[in-house]
């Protein structure tokens, strides 16, 4: 699937107009982000002192991302004494060509996998059945979306978000051969009949990685369904995937993350499983994988390090800032026509993928800035889309697209909707509209026709030429 | 036997290229400067300990049963019946008997009343797997366990395979009441302990917490998708 879903080829307004007019999936969407955010918000009052532990997680995110070649290789290391094999891939060519190889060897036929982003992004799946395997996803959501010809997933922690009930039994019908009712018990019986002769029969497993302890040289998994688990212990030979980022130095830092996961994705303090694998089987134990590889994926990420967009690496795919996005809300996520929608998705996906092909997604924002206010990592996401949109201006000499025109494209009017007076209300004090007619004078470079208020990167008061000789100062270096 | 490792040295010099400095191949371990996960419960008696873990284990086909020692083998026995009966799948373990007082419940009582009991023996390789997937009951211990979440961290071993707790409809978990801590936080620093004074960390450690459940389908709470769809914990006073 490649971080473009088979939507993207599509133009955005297209895109976003064909979705918005899908009544359910709007609903469906504003509904289960309300019931997300309202455990969230619940559960970070009932525990007191939630901002000493952002503020934690994102020391520990920073403090990995400065030394990540060191905590890298430890983790490696790690692996290996315990008997693990790693491959470190650059690209997600390198690491679908290291995972066939591996797949090959076994002559396997039947891999099984559990819900990871990192697989989804580099295409695993598709790179699989093109050597003639089948690959089965196990993530109920996940699973639900393969049977109906591979439908991209809409949200990256409830990929179903845009799915009912009816529609879901109808694809069971016509997949399986069930003939039961729409009840989500019943559904999930069915998937549950299936895919257990799926765990038992596969012959290679693959998972991904919250978190990489370096420490101990151990992979984290954060699930409620338990697949995972079933993934990682049953097949004889077990691949995890594992963004290059996704580092902690020892099990106590994994903890504080794993809360703030948790508590940001889910609203919960704890899901049902956390998985901690450390190497394959031990000698003499029965189940667990007895070939463990580890493919440690970069994908266009050493790229962001040491740039001003570093923070975003911070990310640890909780989806608060998704389920926190009037504008999420507002078109649903295969609008975005990437598999990281929202906030994190508006934010990543241009430096994964470039600019090229990308360029309307920064503009897919009204820089309210709840994103950043919600982040358990504090990664200051508007900012950097602020960014985003400044450095697409200087490439190409003028604004592409503004995000008035978004607006409009999304059906949204600047002067009465709710979501633009929310968006306003909430915005940083970007609320004062240039002085002039945006014919700014002389060392305001190519900017002349960012005119759109809400583009105006003014977070203090601050005049607009004073902010953007500052910003061009501190920038200085990198460009 | 040590695993192999790939193409790391340029993908570690990009990593500290991109950094702008050369590779780094010492660090001193991180101070942070917040860490407010220890204040949970800090200073909390073991009785009170498990009045949380009670209080946070009920819940949907969730739930926390408290004996005393003499009286567990009634407890897990009225356990298995309420879960409708076999068969059962147990680890191979001295410490059912040792600290629960279960041996004579496994190799009588249930075997009398028809209700197969198999114990794990890793001799039998896939034998075991095949046992987990038809039995009704998997009972397991808790090494550590966590009172904010009521959750039990098991680790695995030969003889405690690890779909013990995920193949069976129904999962029993015992948990020691001293094996009772604040939350994960705890527990982590105990394993890691242990590992910094050489023991090999297990190659499988799972925090469970409640049965097997998604939301996957129109955010409706579903329990038991593809591990146990009710669990049990059954505390013993052990103190
Ligand atoms: S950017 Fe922050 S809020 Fe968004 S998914 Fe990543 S960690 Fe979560």
């Amino acid at each position: 699937m490649a971080i473009k879903t088979k939507f993207a080829h599509e133009a955005f307004k297209v895109r976003v107009k064909k979705k918005m007019q899908d009544s359910f999936m709007r609903g469906a969407v504003a509904s289960a982000t309300d019931t997300i955010n309202g455990r969230r918000v619940q559960l970070i009052e009932d525990m007191g002192n939630w901002e000493d532990l952002r503020s934690h997680g994102e020391e520990i995110r920073r403090h990995v991302l400065e030394n990540l070649d060191y905590y890298l290789y430890q983790f490696s290391e790690n692996v290996a004494k315990n008997g693990g094999h790693v491959y470190f891939a650059a690209t997600a060519q390198d690491a679908n060509e290291y995972i066939r190889e591996v797949v090959k060897k076994k002559n396997a036929k039947k891999v099984i996998k559990a819900k990871s982003m990192v697989t989804e992004e580099i295409g695993m799946n598709d790179s699989l059945e093109a050597i003639g395997c089948e690959v089965v996803e196990s993530d109920l959501g996940e699973f639900i979306l393969q049977l109906d010809d591979k439908e991209p997933p809409s949200h990256i922690v409830v990929p179903t978000l845009h799915k009912n009930k009816e529609q879901m039994r109808e694809v069971f019908e016509r997949k399986l051969d069930y003939n039961g009712s729409s009840q989500p018990e019943e559904l999930a019986g069915c998937a549950r009949r299936v895919l257990r002769e799926k765990f038992l029969a596969a012959d290679v497993g693959v998972i991904g990685c919250n978190f990489a302890v370096a420490e101990t040289g151990s992979t984290t998994l954060v699930t409620n369904e338990g697949n995972a688990d079933l993934v990682a212990d049953l097949p004889e030979t077990l691949i995890v995937c594992v963004g290059m980022e996704r580092l902690v130095p020892t099990f106590e830092e994994m903890d504080a993350l794993v809360a703030l996961l948790t508590t940001s994705a889910v609203g919960q303090k704890l899901t049902s499983y956390v998985t901690n694998l450390t190497g394959p089987r031990r000698e003499g134990d029965v189940d667990g994988p007895e070939e463990f590889h580890v493919v440690i994926v970069d994908n266009g990420r050493s790229n962001i390090l040491g740039t001003q967009f570093q923070p975003v690496l911070q990310c640890i795919r909780c989806a608060a800032c998704i389920n926190n996005c009037p504008v999420y809300r507002h078109i649903g996520g295969h609008a975005y026509g990437s598999i990281y929608p929202g906030p994190i998705g508006i934010t990543l996906t241009p430096l994964l993928d470039g600019y090229e092909d990308n360029k309307e997604l920064p503009y897919a924002c009204t820089l309210c800035g709840a994103c950043t206010e919600v982040c358990p990592v504090k990664i200051p996401l508007h900012d950097l889309i602020r960014t985003h949109r400044q450095v697409i201006v200087e490439k190409e000499g003028k604004v592409p697209f503004s995000e008035k025109m978004m607006m409009k494209a999304f059906g949204i009017g600047t002067s009465n909707f709710s979501l633009y007076n929310m968006a306003s209300r909430m915005a940083h004090g970007v609320t004062k509209p240039l002085a002039s007619n945006g014919r700014i004078s002389k060392g305001i470079g190519p900017l002349k026709e960012w005119t759109d208020y809400k583009d105006l990167p003014t977070p203090n008061k601050e005049r607009f030429r004073d902010w953007f000789k500052r910003h061009k100062a501190q920038q200085g270096g990198s460009k | 036997m040590q695993g192999t490792i790939q193409n790391r040295d340029a993908f570690l010099e990009n990593v500290a290229k991109r950094l702008g400095r050369a590779r780094k191949v010492q660090l001193e371990a991180p101070k942070w400067q917040y860490n407010p996960r220890e204040e949970y419960l800090n200073g909390a008696s073991q009785d009170e300990l498990l009045e949380v873990f009670k209080k946070n284990g009920t819940g949907v086909n969730c739930e926390v049963v408290v004996t005393k020692k003499d009286e567990a083998a009634q407890a897990v026995f009225a356990g298995i019946k309420d879960f409708g009966g076999g068969p059962v799948i147990t680890w191979k373990d001295s410490r059912y008997e040792e600290l629960f007082g279960l041996g004579k419940l496994f190799k009588e009582d249930l075997p009398n009343e028809n209700i197969d009991v198999f114990e794990w023996d890793y001799k039998l390789g896939r034998e075991n797997i095949e046992r987990a997937n038809t039995a009704n009951v998997g009972i397991t211990i808790s090494e550590i366990s966590l009172a904010e979440t009521a959750t039990a961290v098991v680790y695995s071993d030969k003889d405690r395979g690890r779909t013990t707790n995920f193949l069976p409809e129904n999962s029993i978990i015992l948990v020691p009441k001293s094996s009772i801590v604040p939350r994960m936080t705890q527990a982590t620093k105990i394993i890691r302990n242990k590992f910094n004074n050489g023991e090999a960390v297990p190659s499988c450690i799972n925090y469970i917490t409640g049965p097997s459940k998604s939301s996957d389908i129109e955010m409706k709470l579903v329990v038991g998708v593809h591990g146990p769809v009710k669990v049990k914990f059954i505390v013993i006073q052990d103190l």
